[in-house]
């Protein structure tokens, strides 16, 4: 019982903390992102299949500072390109039982232009959901010979960035109907969820409260066009799933582990509610 | 709120060591000028500008910007680090505008202080507060 | 240490002679503060680029001492001025005696 209360008082501390950021609100930058000469799309209609849930899709950039905003303008200024000369190297380095290399089937990494905006997709032949960290691990073991890297490598993250940045400027286009259908059902279930002790669901901070402040954190609507994304306080590679975990701990509650059937629908569904905002490579965020 | 003596004595240690620290902190500034500076005078002025955001989002990675036209060299500091030494540009013979931008750690709100030495022998100091803010989202 | 870091520059293909060219360098470096504790409470020891250098053709552009407070992947913006072709040579030093290198030239248009 003496637990309950508990409970019940963080909880209405949370709705509390909410309630006291919407006093702060403030609205997304009004910029536009042009990257050496090139516009990204950083706006766009809200997709349909969301009801008019989210109005308009922004991208986490316009919910940041001007000199964060500036950092992801210019290809140098942002440090988040680093990582994709680092997986560049790894692109052309041989490894595994096969003595292969990405570049050995693949050529150039041009040759995954577009991947980015159509993933998470459910593959045709195993049936399962399939990102770009699940593709290279998945060409490392049956292909390359060589073992999977783990869900925090930085490998994998440089691979990620890599390969994102071919996308760039794509506009994201994740299936959600045929064989995607019941993850993306999954994926809304699990965003509607309230979890963790201070029963925040995804929708409580990034759909009804984007634009609000929570603590002095300007709260944006969770879109995962721009990932991986350089975090400033980190300063390194997030995976949208690596964020997804620090989301749902910050909830105060048991994570969801990178890679598992939750978190592969969750991706699939967050990426769907982001259709029509660019693939911006590698952004910059706090 | 009703305090027991332990308490008490607990929160009063704790203002003393909370006072304490800034003034370790200015001592270490003191010390980093004087090493710079060899003791000569430092005057606040145009002659170096220090370009900082009025609020970083996140103090881990800071644009700071310096600039002093015909500058041998600049320091800056960083007042209210556990350590104050941020970095000295020294220009030499082919630097164009005496300028140099890095990022750089602030632990919290504070001062950030620029001294540019002039080929004369005098130092010109500018300084600009930066909030830091702590976010809501560890992630 | 040394295969992780991998360094970035920035340099105009070509300048006026007697013209001031932006040159911007970036390094991947963790900038090991040694402010930080790991999870077990042990501070961990202190591991960064202590200064960089540019010159061009053998001269001095900017020398910079670095301390802790330069974040993770040091990241530098200044001035060259630039009279003659040549090239320029960019060069960071680490507390663990590791040298870094790089150099990009520049043709007088």
């Amino acid at each position: 019982m003496k637990q309950r209360t508990i409970k019940t008082a963080l909880a209405a501390t949370a709705v509390l903390g909410l309630a006291f950021a919407g006093m702060a609100s403030a609205e997304p930058v009004d910029d536009t992102l042009v990257i050496d000469g090139v516009e990204i799309v950083t706006k766009a209609a809200g997709a349909a299949h969301l009801d008019g849930a989210l109005p308009e899709a922004m991208s986490g950039w316009h919910f940041r500072d001007t000199e964060t905003r500036a950092m992801q303008a210019d290809d140098f200024d942002n440090p988040g390109m680093i990582y994709v000369d680092r997986g560049l190297d790894l692109w052309n380095a041989v490894d595994g039982t096969e003595g292969k290399s990405c570049a050995s089937c693949h050529e150039g990494p041009e040759a995954m232009a577009g991947l980015r905006a159509v993933t998470p997709r459910v593959d045709e032949k195993t049936g399962k959901v399939m990102n770009i960290e699940s593709y290279v691990n998945d060409c490392r073991t049956t292909r390359m010979g060589a073992e999977a890297w783990g869900d925090k490598a930085v490998e994998l993250t440089d691979m990620l960035a890599l390969i994102s940045f071919q996308s760039r400027g794509e506009l994201m286009n994740v299936a959600i109907d045929g064989a995607a259908a019941p993850f993306y059902e999954k994926g809304k279930e699990i965003y509607y969820t309230r979890f963790g002790q201070l029963e925040l669901s995804c929708a409580s901070c990034h759909e009804d409260n984007y634009g609000n402040y929570i603590r002095s954190d300007h709260l944006s609507q969770g879109q995962t066009n721009g990932f991986p994304v350089y975090r400033l306080k980190d300063a390194k590679l997030t995976t949208p799933q690596g964020r997804f975990v620090g989301c749902v701990r910050d909830t105060r509650a048991e994570t969801f582990k990178i890679g598992s059937d939750e978190f592969n629908a969750l991706e699939l569904y967050v990426a769907s509610r982001g259709n029509g905002l660019a693939v911006e490579g590698v952004s910059v965020r706090n | 709120m009703i305090l027991s003596r332990r308490e008490a004595l607990v929160l009063a240690l704790g203002s003393v060591a909370a006072a304490a620290i800034p003034m370790q902190a200015l001592a270490a500034v003191d010390e980093a000028v004087a090493a710079f500076t060899g003791g000569a005078e430092v005057v606040t002025g145009p002659g170096v500008v220090l370009t900082a955001p009025e609020i970083a989002e996140n103090g881990n990675t800071v644009p700071i910007g310096v600039e002093a036209a015909g500058a041998v060299s600049i320091m800056v500091l960083a007042a209210g680090n556990p350590t104050p030494a941020v970095a000295t540009f020294t220009f030499g013979e082919l630097a164009g505008a005496h300028m140099a931008s890095t990022r750089i750690r602030l632990s919290k709100t504070q001062d950030v202080i620029a001294i540019a030495k002039m080929p004369d022998g005098s130092f010109v100091r500018a300084s600009s507060e930066v909030k830091v803010t702590i976010g809501g989202c560890g992630g | 240490m040394a295969n992780d870091v991998k360094p970035r520059v920035k340099v105009p293909k070509s300048a006026k002679a007697g013209e001031a060219v932006v040159l911007k360098t970036l390094i991947s470096h963790p900038m090991e503060s040694g402010q930080r504790k790991n999870s077990k409470g042990e501070v961990i020891p202190r591991s960064i680029i202590n200064r960089f250098t540019c010159d061009f053709n053998g001269k001095n552009v900017i020398d910079v001492a670095m301390d802790p407070a330069i974040s993770t992947n040091p990241y530098f913006e200044f001035e060259a001025m630039v009279n003659e072709a040549g090239e320029f040579k960019f060069t960071w030093y680490d507390d663990d005696g590791s040298v870094y290198e790089d150099s990009k030239s520049i043709e007088i248009a």
